[in-house]
C-alpha cells in the first residue's frame, strides 16, 4: 500500500494500529505471536473438549454416549488438533513474541509472509473441522490416518481432509523459513552462535526439522488422496504398492513431527531453571549439541512405530539401537537441568514449578519410550494404552506443561502485569494432580492389554477407566483456572519491572514491561 | 557481520497475507469438494470456488510483488535485506527438495522391496504363495499382482530430448545470468527468451508423451505402481518447470522494463535457483524413472 513512502517513521513512537486492521494486516511479530498463542490456546479447548468426549464415553464399559464412528473422529480430530492446532502454533507463537527480543531483531526476517503463516492456520482448521459435519462425518482413521483405513475404508470427507493437512503444512514451512532466517540474518552483532538463548538454539533446530518433514507429509497426503480418489495403488499391493509402505512415508515425517514438539519445550525450560535457580545454565554447549543430535536421530527412528508391520530382523534391530541412542543425549539435558539446579538460590514461582514438574514428568514419558523401544516388548505394548499414556506424558506433562510455563514466565513482559500467583500456584497443583490421575494409570490399563482408538473394553477395566476419566474431568476444569489468570492479567495487576525476575538475563529482559510494540528498532550490541 | 548497519526495512500493514490466506482456504475447500464431486459424478461449488481461489491467488500475487518491486525499486532494501530473501528462497527449496524425496522414497521402497516381497522375497514365501502365486517381480511392473497390464515409457527417445532441452535451458539462463551481471541487456534478453522458449517446448513434449502414453501404451495414472509413480513423479515435475517458467516470464518482463542492476537482481537468482532446481530433479528422474 503506500508502504514505500513511510518506511514506518511513524511507528517510530510506539504507535499501534487499531481496530481489526491491526490484527489482519500486521507485520509486527509481537501482534502475530499473540494471535498464534490465542488460536492455539482456543484450539486446545477445543481438542479438550473432544477428549473430554472420549473419556465420557470410557467413564463405563459398554456404549453409552456416541456411536463408536462418532467416538472415531473425536480421536482422529482430538489429536490433529492437539498436534497441528494447539502445540505447534503455540510455539510458533513464541518463537514469534521471543526469538526476535532474544536476539536483538527488530522483527522477523520477513515479516509479511510471518502474518500470512498464521492466517491460513484458522482456515485449515475451519475446513478440518466443517468436514466434520458432512454426510458420512469428518476423518474417523486416526491422526495418523493409516492407509488402508484412511484409502479404502474412509468417508467421503477425506479429500478436506488432505487439502486441509496441505494448508496447515505450507503455513507450518512458511513459518520454519521465517524463524529460520530470522536467526541466520538478523542477530545483533556480537550475537555469536554460542552466545544464544538455547530457546532460541532449540526453535533453530525446530525449524530445520520443519523444513525436512512438513513436505513429507504433504507427500503421503497426496499418495492418500490419488489412492483413494484417481485409483492409483501407492497404499494398495494388488496393484503392486504396500499399506506399509504409507506407514514409513508417515513415520519419516511423524518421528521428527514429535520432537518438533519438544525441542521447543527443552528451550524454555533452559531458560526457566537458571532464573529461579539464580545459576547460568550447566553445560550450556552439551545442550546445543544433545539438541542437534536428537535432531539428525530422530531421522533414523521412524520404524520403531511399526515393529509389528513384520519388517526384517535387521531392519527392526537397526531402528531398536538407534532409538535407544536417543536416550543419551536426552539424559544429557535432564542431568544438565538439575546440575543447573544443584546448589541454586532456588524459589518456586508457578513457571519453576510447572518447570520442575517438566523434568519430572516428561522423563516418565521418556522411560516408557524406551520401554516402546524394545522390539519384543513392543509387540506386548503396541496400539495398547501403553503406548496413549507415554505420548501423553511427553506431549501434555512435557510440551504443554512447557507452554504453560512459558506463558507464565513471559506473561509479565507481554502484558505488563504480573499474573496471580495464588492462582498460577492452585493453576499448577490442580493440574499436577489430575494430569496424574488421568494418564498415570492407563500404564496399567495399556500393560494388562486395553487397546486404544475403542470406544468399549473388557470389564476388568472398568475402575482405572472410571479413574481415569475423572482425572480427564479435572484436569480439562483445572485449565479454566488457566484463562482466568491470563484473562486477570492481561486486564491489569501488579506492574512488572523491566527484568520481572530477580534471576532472568537476557536481552529480552532489558526492553520494559510491556515489550514496546517495535523492539531494537537499530541493533543492540552484546558484549 | 558489518559493522555500519542499515536499517533493516520492516513494512508497515500489508493486506496481502489475509486476501492469501482466504485464497488458499477456497484452493483448499474448492479442491477438497470438486474432488469429491468429480469421483461421485455429482455437480457442485467446489469447481467453482478452487477457481475462484486461484483468481484471489493470483490478484494477491500480483499486489503483494507490486509492493515488494516498489520497494525495491525505491531502495528500501538493504544488503541485509536481500540476504533474508536469499535464505528464504533457499529454504523454500529445500522443503521442495524433501517434497519429492517423498516420491522418490516411494519408487524405491515399491521397488526394491515392496515388489520382491509380493514375489516371495525375504521372509514372504506364504505372502506370496496364498496371495498372487502368478505374479513374476519385475521393473518396470508391467503387470501388477492384482493383473492390471501396461506397457513401459522407452527411456532413448522424447525423454532423451527433453533431457537435453532441460540441461541447455539451464546454460542459456546461466548465460543471461552473466548478461546481467556485465551489464550486457542484449545477451540477458536473448538468452532469458531462449529459456524460456526451452522451456516451452520442454512442456509441450511432455504433454505430447503423457497422449503417448494414455493412448499408445496404455500408461495410465491408475496402471499400478509403475504408472502411479511414473504420472506423480513427472506431473509435479511439470508442474514446477511451468511455475518455474511462469516465474522467468515476469522476470523476462522486469528486464525489459529495465529493472535489475548487476549488483542487485535478487529476483532474478531466486528464479533461476528455482530453474535450476526443477533441472536437477529432472535428471534425478530421467534416470531413477525412465532409464533404470
Amino acid at each position: 500500500m503506500s508502504a514505500i513512502t513511510t518506511e514506518h517513521d511513524d511507528h517510530a513512537h510506539d504507535h499501534k494500529p487499531s481496530g481489526i486492521k491491526r490484527w489482519l494486516f500486521t507485520t509486527n511479530h509481537k501482534d502475530i505471536g499473540s494471535m498464534y498463542l490465542i488460536f492455539a490456546l482456543v484450539m486446545f479447548f477445543l481438542g479438550g473438549s473432544m477428549a473430554m468426549v472420549i473419556r465420557l464415553e470410557l467413564f463405563q464399559p459398554g456404549m453409552q454416549f456416541v456411536e463408536p464412528h462418532f467416538f472415531n473422529q473425536m480421536t482422529t480430530v482430538h489429536g490433529l488438533i492437539m498436534v497441528f492446532g494447539a502445540v505447534m502454533p503455540a510455539f510458533t507463537g513464541l518463537a514469534n513474541w521471543m526469538i526476535p527480543m532474544m536476539i536483538g531483531a527488530p522483527d522477523m526476517a520477513l515479516p509479511r509472509m510471518n502474518n500470512w503463516s498464521f492466517w491460513i492456520l484458522p482456515f485449515a482448521f475451519l475446513i478440518l473441522l466443517l468436514s466434520l459435519f458432512m454426510p458420512g462425518g469428518g476423518p474417523s482413521f486416526g491422526w495418523t490416518f493409516y492407509a488402508p483405513l484412511s484409502t479404502t475404508y474412509s468417508g467421503d470427507s477425506t479429500a478436506l481432509f488432505v487439502f486441509s493437512v496441505h494448508i496447515m503444512g505450507i503455513s507450518s514451512i512458511m513459518g520454519a523459513i521465517n524463524v529460520i532466517v530470522t536467526i541466520w540474518n538478523l542477530r545483533a552483532p556480537g550475537m555469536t552462535w554460542m552466545k544464544m538463548p538455547l530457546f532460541v538454539w532449540t526453535w533453530f533446530i525446530t525449524a530445520f526439522l520443519l523444513i525436512m518433514v512438513m513436505p513429507v507429509l504433504a507427500g503421503a497426503v497426496t499418495m492418500v488422496l490419488t489412492d483413494k480418489y484417481f485409483g492409483t495403488s501407492f497404499f494398495d499391493a494388488a496393484g503392486g504398492g504396500d499399506p506399509v509402505l504409507f506407514q514409513h512415508i508417515f513415520w519419516f515425517f511423524g518421528h521428527p513431527e514429535v520432537y518438533i514438539m519438544i525441542l521447543p519445550a527443552f528451550g524454555i525450560i533452559s531458560a526457566i531453571i537458571p532464573t529461579f535457580a539464580r545459576k547460568p545454565l550447566f553445560g550450556y554447549a552439551s545442550m546445543v549439541y544433545a539438541t542437534a543430535s536428537i535432531a539428525i536421530l530422530s531421522f533414523l527412528v521412524w520404524a520403531h512405530h511399526m515393529f509389528t508391520t513384520g519388517m526384517p530382523v535387521f531392519a527392526t534391530l537397526f531402528f531398536m539401537y538407534c532409538t535407544m541412542l536417543i536416550a543419551v543425549p536426552t539424559g544429557v539435558k535432564v542431568f544438565n537441568w538439575v546440575a543447573t539446579m544443584w546448589r541454586g538460590a532456588m524459589t518456586f514461582e508457578v513457571p519453576m514449578m510447572f518447570a520442575l514438574a517438566f523434568i519430572v514428568l516428561f522423563t516418565i514419558g521418556g522411560f516408557s519410550g524406551l520401554m516402546l523401544a524394545i522390539t519384543p516388548a513392543d509387540f506386548q505394548y503396541h496400539d495398547t494404552y501403553f503406548v496413549v499414556a507415554h505420548f501423553h506424558y511427553v506431549l501434555v506433562t512435557g510440551a504443554v506443561f512447557s507452554i504453560i510455563a512459558a506463558a507464565y514466565y513471559w506473561l509479565p513482559k507481554w502484558t505488563g502485569y504480573m499474573y496471580d500467583e495464588r492462582l498460577g500456584q492452585l493453576h499448577f497443583w490442580c493440574s499436577l494432580i489430575s494430569v496424574n490421575m488421568l494418564f498415570f494409570p492407563m500404564h496399567f490399563v495399556g500393560l494388562a492389554g486395553m487397546p486404544r482408538r475403542i470406544p468399549d473394553y473388557a470389564l476388568q477395566f472398568a475402575d482405572f477407566n472410571a479413574f481415569i476419566s475423572i482425572g480427564g474431568f479435572l484436569f480439562g476444569l483445572s485449565q479454566l483456572i488457566f484463562v482466568w489468570v491470563l484473562v486477570k492479567c492481561a486486564r491489569g495487576g501488579v506492574p512488572a519491572t523491566a527484568q520481572v525476575w530477580e534471576g532472568a538475563e537476557g536481552l529480552e529482559w532489558e526492553v520494559p514491561s510491556p515489550a514496546p510494540y517495535h523492539t531494537f528498532e537499530t541493533p543492540p550490541v552484546i558484549k | 557481520m558489518n559493522k555500519t548497519y542499515e536499517k533493516y526495512y520492516v513494512p508497515a500493514q500489508s493486506p496481502w497475507p489475509i486476501v492469501g490466506a482466504v485464497a488458499m482456504f477456497c484452493i483448499a475447500f474448492g479442491a477438497g469438494h470438486y474432488v469429491i464431486d468429480v469421483s461421485k459424478q455429482q455437480s457442485g461449488f467446489g469447481g467453482w470456488l478452487l477457481l475462484a481461489g486461484f483468481a484471489i491467488l493470483i490478484f494477491m500475487l500480483v499486489g503483494w510483488f507490486r509492493n515488494v518491486i516498489d520497494e525495491s525499486m525505491a531502495g528500501l532494501y538493504s544488503a541485509q535485506m536481500d540476504r533474508s530473501f536469499r535464505q528464504g528462497m533457499i529454504w523454500f527449496i529445500v522443503s521442495e527438495v524433501m517434497f519429492f524425496m517423498a516420491f522418490f522414497g516411494a519408487l524405491f521402497y515399491g521397488r526394491v522391496i515392496a515388489m520382491e516381497w509380493l514375489g516371495g522375497a525375504s521372509n514372504n514365501a506364504m505372502t506370496f504363495a496364498i496371495l498372487w502365486p502368478d505374479f513374476q517381480p519385475s521393473w518396470p511392473l508391467l503387470k501388477t499382482p492384482g493383473g492390471i497390464e501396461t506397457q513401459s515409457m522407452p527411456a532413448w527417445g522424447l525423454p532423451t530430448i527433453n533431457t537435453v532441452l532441460l540441461v541447455i535451458s539451464s546454460v542459456t539462463l546461466h548465460f543471461a545470468h552473466v548478461g546481467l551481471e556485465k551489464e550486457k541487456r542484449g545477451q540477458l534478453k536473448l538468452f532469458l527468451l531462449l529459456t524460456l522458449l526451452l522451456g516451452a517446448v520442454f512442456l509441450c513434449l511432455q504433454g505430447y508423451e503423457y497422449i503417448h502414453a494414455y493412448r499408445d501404451l496404455g500408461l495410465r495414472l491408475d496402471s499400478g505402481f509403475y504408472g502411479n509413480t511414473f504420472f506423480l513423479l513427472t506431473g509435479f515435475h511439470g508442474l514446477h518447470v511451468t511455475l518455474g517458467a511462469i516465474i522467468l516470464l515476469f522476470i523476462f518482463f522486469r528486464v525489459l522494463k529495465g529493472h535489475f542492476t548487476p549488483e542487485k537482481h535478487f529476483a532474478f537468482k531466486a528464479g533461476a535457483l528455482y530453474w535450476h532446481f526443477v533441472d536437477v530433479v529432472w535428471l534425478c528422474l530421467f534416470v531413477f524413472v525412465y532409464i533404470i
